[in-house]
């Protein structure tokens, strides 16, 4: 191809479902943005112009105009008649899931933003690198949810990892903070290049790396052969459970989830908040991306795939839950339990997906009564809800933390009794977010779990192992409720003892603001559902 | 008004009291007292405009409405009133009213007390109103976060063990109530309409040729009928009771006790029953056994207590055996409902024993509080001469007790006697073994009377303490002894709007389980 070809592509070569490069990057622009304002950020510290301008004023607005081109990407979608499109050559895909997912990570990012700012975390020193990193581990986040191709899944993976390690290790002089940073990017390495073994196993077997190519492939592949004697076979198992491997890791699943507590523990409570919120969104995405497009359209070869992808989802998804909320249970300190509770919460998430696949194994409509079509999506607008809400409640729970932590420098769980003496605005949305956690109406938490909860009902009418993580789902929701519960007793009805130090936050000062917006959010969401619950349904359609 | 608008208010007004609370000054106490008694006043008067707008000649839902709350998951907010929830929901207003003045004793934290009080208000009108299951199952949640709060913080000393005991029992249940949820749901086309569900039970509905399964519906049942089972409370989930009603303060005890209780009853005769006709039929046997059973060993615990608060509550779940005895007495032979006008008279019992029970075990507690308050102790065998001490308070503590006793001329009576009767077409067995928990009730109050009321003197601490009730206690005192003598005497007051709502239930029950049988013998059904 010469140069003048090449050109027009870059122009005007608009292949059927495939954007130009010019269209593409107009479409990269929110990555773009995020990118400039890095850049900015680190020649602003060059010209000493952070003196005159604090740092964070360029990532949170960088930030913010990112997630409103987003917006406004999504409001083209919703007016014209625009189809997803294939960006960059088929390395990524535009369309409403995906827009979801940039959307909810650059809000997240603004929230984040505005909390290190509020409890000063990274100092004036600092600052520049923080944000860099942080900016640039969201782009890695954004990349993740719009891949289209196994290479790109890898990329994003490792962008978003890369930065999570320098941030846990953030708190240089802290001897437990680098510990972490370590556990962490030895086991991320670990993960990562399994991965990539099955990820190229994977491409080599169906001799292609295009999500959207993957099933036609498979079922190609696989239709002569059967069982698990085929050598074939057993080398997409083996991939998958290697892939699987490396999406344990980005979502602590048991077994894969040691380095979360040690990290998060270690790191500040910021960035464990931003971890366990835009990390675990990110993966989702990708993990349903890849999922249904390798489930396709579950017939055939495919059916069996699906089935016992789901099958076998399910059955981490059981254990994480349960391991989580056990191991949280006996914590003494607040940021531990909650990396367990962080545990415990993708195994919930990861029923929604496991159900999502076993209702995609089966396309006729005998097993149900009524709009089989409809199940799909709805197992996915579960997990998109959960996934906002939960955004809120983790964050709220880590901001308090670090807000508390600011004045007593203390993170143990006994230090917090009581607190609602003294600043009863910090026990009351952290007993919001708590009980949210657990999922009690009329908090945001509980209809997520409920939405999730019903797809695993109807997938139970494909698969009599559905019934098993309904029940594992519902047990756990109790057991959850024991550790939920006293982190709130404690703040609320404890006296607080004298010699504690004093706690003092006016109600009206803006750190008291900023965590009453996000608990406030918990409790909006749990009221107003439809507005996102629509939206959810809709970007869910995207996939199928 | 509207019957749209009553109904929204009655369910959101004390909810909505409770904001303006956040700028009332903490010291202010006088002010938000007025403030708190005034909110649920306003809503007992709600209620009352309820009751005046509601026509008894009609059986069914009245004022219905619907508006979608979530449409995409075909959820509304949907809120209705007929003969079984109106008298629960007055009950609710008056209770509620009634412990709000009782409430002076609280001191810690006044403000969140108020807040967390006028929600669990909502909640428990939400629950009588709810028309839509989804909406039904957020309401029954929603009282639980006030009710682990006001347990927990001003309850005794302990308060958090009580606390916690509680919140987990109804979270247990409500888990197990919620996949049932899912299972109508789903068998139903995505549907969380309690009405509409009952009418596909009962194969009456339009458009919807199936019925639930046998073995869902038995199923559904038992989960269902767990989740009730524990607030209503029944052996063996009544654990939580005693521990409950004991740490708890007074006020919150006479909600416990007076409507909170209820909601257990409720549930079974407003979903359970009508959702599940064959589960609940295949049960039955078993539930007016465990019915009875209570209400044995309900008389037989409060025997032996000598804590007198934890008397009381064991009571309650003696009394609360007469509900489910009432509920359960249905006798089908060969698919034919047999003596159905029993099993009609055995629900108005249950009905009218829910609301004698409200008023006299919310006595009952309050008149333990009043001692309480003075001598700080609950020891039945450190009391004695008080009826010397505090003549006003001992009459009119007898009044109340004797209502709980069952004595004819009182509340408590009508409710017992026709749960009993009705059960003698039901089983004779039953029945015989349910009376003699009459003779075990008098037992239990009238030495508990003798020993806290008569005697010669008060030996226990603080004899200074005992003084007269004041104004505002009499009060009260005297509104729920006029309340139990009134329903004593007029039974039909509460008969007359409930008889054509039962009736109703009774034969859609019974017609449904007839069409069931009738496709189960013919095997259309799995």
């Amino acid at each position: 191809m010469d140069f003048e070809a090449l050109f027009k592509q870059f122009l005007s070569g608009d292949v059927a479902q495939q954007a130009s490069i010019l269209r593409s990057l107009t479409i990269f622009l929110p990555e773009l943005v995020l990118s400039c304002s890095i850049v900015l950020m680190l020649v602003a510290r060059l010209v000493s112009l952070d003196r005159i301008i604090p740092t964070h004023w360029f990532a949170l607005l960088g930030g913010m105009a990112s997630f409103v081109i987003v917006l406004f990407q999504f409001w083209e979608f919703g007016n014209s008649q625009t189809v997803p499109v294939e960006v960059f050559t088929g390395l990524a895909i535009h369309d409403e899931f995906s827009i979801f997912f940039r959307g909810f990570l650059t809000f997240f990012l603004v929230f984040v933003i505005a909390l290190t700012v509020l409890t000063g975390i990274p100092d004036d020193e600092d600052a520049p690198d923080f944000y860099s990193l942080l900016c640039g581990a969201v782009i890695g986040m954004m990349l993740m949810s719009s891949a289209n191709h196994l290479l790109m899944l890898f990329i994003g993976i490792e962008m978003a990892s890369v930065p999570s390690y320098a941030m846990t290790g953030f708190l240089k002089g802290k001897r437990r903070s680098s510990e972490a940073a370590l556990k962490f990017v030895v086991y991320g390495a670990g993960a990562a290049g399994v991965m990539l073994f099955g990820i190229s196993l994977l491409t080599g077997i169906l001799g292609t790396a295009q999500f959207s190519e993957l099933a036609p492939r498979f079922q190609a592949v696989f239709a002569s052969h059967a069982g698990m004697q085929d050598p074939a076979t057993r080398c997409v198992a083996l991939a998958l459970l290697m892939i699987a491997v490396g999406f344990a890791f980005k979502l602590s699943l048991v077994p894969f989830h040691f380095w979360c507590p040690d990290a998060f523990h270690g790191a500040p409570a910021e960035v464990g908040g931003f971890l366990s919120v835009g990390s675990k969104a990110a993966a989702f995405a990708l993990l349903v991306r890849l999922t249904t497009s390798l489930a396709g359209d579950g017939s055939g070869a495919l059916s069996q795939l699906s089935l016992s992808c789901g099958l076998g989802l399910g059955l981490i998804a059981i254990v994480t839950t349960t391991f989580g909320n056990l191991a949280a249970y006996s914590q003494q300190n607040i940021k531990r339990m909650l990396a367990y509770s962080t545990i415990a919460h993708a195994g919930y998430m990861l029923m929604a997906v496991s159900a999502l696949l076993v209702l995609q194994s089966v396309q006729t409509d005998l097993v149900f009564q009524g709009n089989h079509q409809e199940n799909g999506p709805r197992a996915m607008e579960g997990l998109l809800y959960y996934l906002c809400v939960y955004l809120f409640m983790n964050l709220g729970a880590f901001a308090i933390v670090a807000l508390i932590r600011n004045q007593t420098y203390s993170e143990e769980i006994d230090d917090y009794k009581g607190l609602a003496q003294q600043v009863p605005v910090l026990a009351i949305c952290m007993a919001i977010c708590m009980f949210s956690l657990v999922g009690i109406p009329p908090l945001g938490g509980f209809y997520g779990k409920a939405f999730i909860f019903a797809s695993v009902y109807e997938a139970t009418n494909v698969h009599w192992f559905m019934w098993v993580v309904l029940a594992a789902g519902g047990l756990n929701t109790v057991i959850s409720l024991f550790y939920y519960l006293r982190v709130a007793k404690t703040m609320c009805m404890d006296t607080r003892p004298a010699d504690a130090v004093p706690v003092s936050m006016a109600a009206s000062s803006s750190p008291a603001l900023y965590v009453m917006l996000v608990s406030g959010m918990v409790v909006f969401l749990g009221i107003i559902i439809d507005p996102l619950s629509k939206v959810a349904l809709h970007a869910a359609h995207a996939l199928f | 008004m509207s019957p749209e608008t009553l109904l929204t208010c009655i369910v959101f007004l004390p909810a909505v009291w409770a904001i303006p609370l956040v700028l009332f000054d903490a010291k202010a106490k006088e002010a938000m007292r007025y403030w708190g008694v005034l909110g649920t006043a306003l809503t007992f008067a709600l209620t009352l405009q309820l009751l005046m707008q509601f026509d008894s000649n009609k059986s069914g839902m009245q004022f219905k409405f619907d508006t979608p709350w979530i449409a995409n998951w075909n959820v509304f907010f949907s809120l209705g009133v007929d003969g079984i929830s109106l008298p629960l929901v007055v009950l609710t207003g008056f209770v509620c009213l009634l412990s709000m003045l009782a409430s002076w004793s609280i001191e810690k934290n006044f403000k969140g007390y108020l807040m967390l009080f006028l929600i669990l208000e909502t909640g428990m009108m939400g629950v009588f109103l709810s028309l839509d299951f989804f909406l039904f199952y957020v309401f029954w949640e929603v009282m639980l976060l006030p009710m682990y709060f006001l347990i927990g913080i001003w309850g005794g000393p302990r308060r958090e063990y009580a606390a916690i005991k509680f919140f987990l029992y109804t979270l247990a249940g409500s888990v197990l109530m919620l996949i049932a949820m899912l299972m109508f749901y789903f068998n139903s086309d995505r549907s969380f309409d309690l009405l509409e569900l009952a009418r596909i039970a009962g194969g009456t509905s339009a458009g919807k040729s199936h019925v639930y399964g046998m073995s869902m519906q038995v199923a559904a049942f038992i989960m269902l009928f767990i989740g009730f089972a524990i607030k209503l409370p029944s052996f063996p989930f009544h654990t939580w009771l005693p521990d409950a009603h004991v740490e708890a303060p007074t006020p919150i005890s006479m909600i416990l006790a007076g409507v909170l209780l209820k909601m257990g009853g409720y549930g079974i005769i407003r979903i359970a029953f009508p959702l599940c006709p064959y589960g609940a039929q295949y049960a039955a046997y078993f539930l007016a056994a465990l019915g009875v059973f209570s209400i044995i060993y309900g008389a037989f615990a409060a025997m032996a207590q000598t804590d007198f608060k934890r008397l009381v509550a064991y009571s309650s779940v003696s009394h609360m055996g007469y509900v489910l005895l009432g509920i359960a007495v249905w006798k089908i032979v060969d698919g034919k409902t047999v003596g159905r006008e029993y099993w009609e008279m055995g629900l108005n019992a249950a009905m009218f024993q829910m609301i004698a029970h409200g008023i006299s075990s919310t006595g009952m507690f309050f008149m333990v509080g009043v001692l309480y308050d003075r001598v700080h102790h609950r020891d039945i065998n450190k009391f004695g001469g008080i009826a010397q001490l505090m003549p006003h308070y001992a009459g009119l503590a007898a009044v109340i007790f004797f209502a709980g006793l069952g004595l004819p001329g009182l509340c408590g009576f009508v409710g017992e006697v026709f749960s009993v009767l009705a059960c003698w077409n039901f089983s004779p067995l039953l029945a015989i073994v349910a009376a003699s928990g009459v003779i075990l009730t008098a037992g239990y109050i009238l030495w508990t009377m003798q020993r806290v009321y008569l005697g010669p003197e008060y030996k226990g601490p603080h004899p200074e303490a005992l003084v007269e009730m004041n104004s505002r206690e009499l009060a009260i005192g005297y509104t729920l002894v006029a309340t139990a003598i009134l329903f004593g005497v007029l039974p039909h007051l509460l008969f007359d709007p409930m008889h054509g709502s039962i009736q109703a239930l009774t034969q859609s029950l019974a017609s449904s389980y007839e069409t069931l049988y009738g496709a189960i013998h013919t095997s259309q059904l799995p």
